[in-house]
C-alpha cells in the first residue's frame, strides 16, 4: 500500500464542495455565535434573575454536554417536539447554540473587565444601558475579548467535523466517504488535517492582527 | 430659576447596605451659587451621600429635589415613597455634573471624544458641532493642546481637568466633586484645585467632598461636617473652623495638618 495521491486529485471537485461548506458552515455560525452570545451577556447582566438564571442553565448545559451528544439530539431527538429540520440547517443551529454559549462567556467576562466607574460616568452625562454597552463597554472589552474569541472560533472550526455524524456534505464527511470508497483513509485523512490546519492558522494570523489593530488604544492607565 | 428654591434640598435622607445604616437621616439645603465643602473622617458618608445625590445610589430612605424636582423619589399621595420612571430621573439628573475620584475617562477615546461623546449621543448635536463645544470646555480647563491624547497619554491632573470639561460641556447647574485630587500627588491637585476655583468664581453651585481643608476653608462659602452618618456641624468656614471649635473638628484637623489644616490651626 503506497500514498496515493491520485484518489486526491481525481476526487479533487468533491473535496473542494466539501471544503466549501466546512467553511462557510464555520462563518456563519461563528457570526451566529458571536451575535447570539452578546446578548445572552447582555441579557444575563441586565434581564433580571429569572431569565439570568435560565441563561445560566443554557450555558452549564451548552459546556457540560459533548457537541456530538447535542447535534445528535437536535437532529433525532428534534422531530419528537416538532422540530423537522434537514441536516445542514439542523448542524448550523446547533453549531450557533454551542458556540454562542461559550461566546456569552467571554463576553460576560469581559463586561465585568470594564471599571464600574466608567459605567457610572457613562450614567452621570445621561447614556441609556443600550448607549453605555455600544459605545463604552464593547469598545473597552474589545481588545480583551478578541483572544479568546478567537480561541472559540478555532474550536468551532474543529467542531464543524462533528456534523458529518448526521450527514451534513462538508469537509469531513466527503473526505471520509472517498476513503472508504478507495480504501485510502491515510490519504484522505492527511488532507482534511492538512485543511483544517490551514483554517485554524489563517484565523489565528487574523486575530493577532486584530489584537495589533485595537492596541493602538494604551489601555493601561 | 426662583432664588428660594434650593439647588438641592435632602430631607430625611437614609441608606443602608443590608443590615447597615451609613447615613442616619441627612437634612441639608444647598442654595444656588453655593460652594459646599463635605468634609469629615473616613468612613462617615460623606461620599456615600454625594452618591445619592448624583443617583449613582438610591438612598433607602428620604427625598432628594434638585432646583425644586424630585430626584428619583417622590411622596405618593398616601405617603408613601414611589421610584419615578428612568426618564424623569435621567432629565433630573442632567442638571448634575459629577466628577470622580478616579477620573473615570473612557479609555478609548482621546480627550476631545471624552467630552463631545454625551454631547452627540444625548444632546444629539453634530460631531462637529459636538468637537468645537468639547475644544472650548478643554481649552477652559487649560487642556486645548490635548485634545487628540488618550487618557493614559495624560497626567492625573490633566485626566481629571479633562472629566471636569466632560461634565460641564453638558451645562450642570450643579457640580459635584467625589474627592477630586484624592488620587493625585500634591504637584497635580494644585492644577484641579484651580479649575474648580475658577469654576467657583464662575457662579456654579458646587459640592465637594474633599480632604483639602485649605481648599474647603478658602473657597468654600459652606462647610458640612459629616461624622459617623450625620451632620455634625454646618454653616460657613469660619463658624465652623474659627474659634472656639467644636472639640471633635479640633481632633480631626489634627491629623490632616498636612493637607492645608496647619494655616486654621
Amino acid at each position: 500500500m503506497s500514498f496515493d495521491l491520485s484518489i486526491i486529485w481525481q476526487n479533487l471537485p468533491d473535496i473542494l464542495a466539501g471544503f466549501w461548506t466546512t467553511c462557510w458552515l464555520w462563518a456563519v455560525s461563528t457570526a451566529g455565535g458571536i451575535v447570539l452570545g452578546f446578548l445572552v451577556a447582555v441579557a444575563r447582566r441586565y434581564g433580571g434573575r429569572l431569565i439570568a438564571s435560565v441563561l445560566g442553565v443554557y450555558v452549564a448545559i451548552m459546556r457540560g454536554t459533548p457537541f456530538l451528544v447535542q447535534i445528535f439530539l437536535l437532529y433525532y431527538g428534534g422531530p419528537f417536539i416538532g422540530i423537522s429540520l434537514t441536516e445542514t440547517p439542523t448542524g448550523l443551529i446547533g453549531l450557533v447554540i454551542y458556540g454562542a454559549a461559550y461566546f456569552s462567556e467571554v463576553f460576560r467576562a469581559g463586561f465585568e473587565a470594564v471599571p464600574v466607574g466608567h459605567i457610572e460616568a457613562a450614567e452621570c452625562v445621561g447614556l441609556t444601558r443600550w448607549q453605555t454597552v455600544r459605545r463604552i463597554l464593547l469598545p473597552e472589552m474589545a481588545l480583551l475579548v478578541l483572544p479568546p474569541s478567537v480561541n472559540i472560533a478555532v474550536i468551532l472550526i474543529k467542531e464543524t467535523a462533528v456534523l458529518s455524524t448526521i450527514t451534513v456534505p462538508e469537509l469531513t464527511m466527503v473526505t471520509s466517504v472517498i476513503g472508504s470508497q478507495y480504501y485510502a483513509f491515510v490519504e484522505a485523512l492527511t488532507l482534511l488535517a492538512l485543511f483544517y490546519w490551514f483554517l485554524v492558522e489563517v484565523t489565528g494570523r487574523a486575530g493577532r492582527w486584530a489584537e495589533a489593530k485595537l492596541s493602538r488604544y494604551r489601555f493601561a492607565n | 430659576m426662583n432664588s428660594t428654591v434650593p439647588a438641592i434640598r435632602i430631607s430625611g435622607l437614609t441608606k443602608s447596605y443590608g443590615e447597615t445604616e451609613v447615613l442616619h437621616g441627612i437634612d441639608l439645603e444647598f442654595a444656588s451659587g453655593e460652594v459646599t465643602c463635605l468634609i469629615g473622617p473616613s468612613g462617615s458618608g460623606k461620599s456615600t451621600l454625594l452618591r445619592c445625590i448624583a443617583f449613582l445610589e438610591e438612598a433607602t430612605n428620604g427625598l432628594i429635589s434638585i432646583e425644586g424636582e424630585a430626584l428619583g423619589f417622590a411622596m405618593g399621595p398616601g405617603g408613601n415613597r414611589i421610584r419615578l420612571p428612568q426618564a424623569e430621573v435621567r432629565a433630573v439628573r442632567s442638571r448634575i455634573g459629577m466628577v470622580f475620584q478616579q477620573f473615570n475617562l473612557w479609555p478609548h477615546m482621546t480627550a476631545l471624544g471624552n467630552v463631545a461623546e454625551a454631547l452627540v449621543t444625548v444632546r444629539g448635536m453634530s460631531r462637529s458641532d459636538a468637537e468645537a463645544r468639547a475644544t472650548r470646555e478643554l481649552e477652559r480647563v487649560g487642556l486645548g493642546h490635548r485634545a487628540g491624547h488618550y487618557p493614559a497619554q495624560l497626567s492625573g491632573g490633566q485626566q481629571q481637568r479633562v472629566a471636569i470639561a466632560r461634565a460641564l460641556a453638558l451645562d450642570p447647574r450643579i457640580m459635584l466633586f467625589d474627592e477630586p485630587t484624592s488620587s493625585l500627588d500634591p504637584e497635580l491637585t494644585g492644577e484641579v484645585l484651580n479649575v474648580m476655583r475658577q469654576l467657583a468664581d464662575d457662579g456654579m453651585t458646587m459640592l465637594v467632598v474633599s480632604h483639602e481643608i485649605g481648599f474647603a476653608a478658602s473657597v468654600g462659602s459652606k462647610i458640612v461636617f459629616l461624622d459617623q452618618g450625620k451632620v455634625l456641624l454646618e454653616g460657613s468656614p469660619t463658624e465652623v473652623f474659627g474659634k472656639p471649635r467644636h472639640p471633635r473638628i479640633d481632633q480631626f484637623l489634627d491629623t490632616y495638618l498636612d493637607r492645608g489644616a496647619a494655616t486654621l490651626i
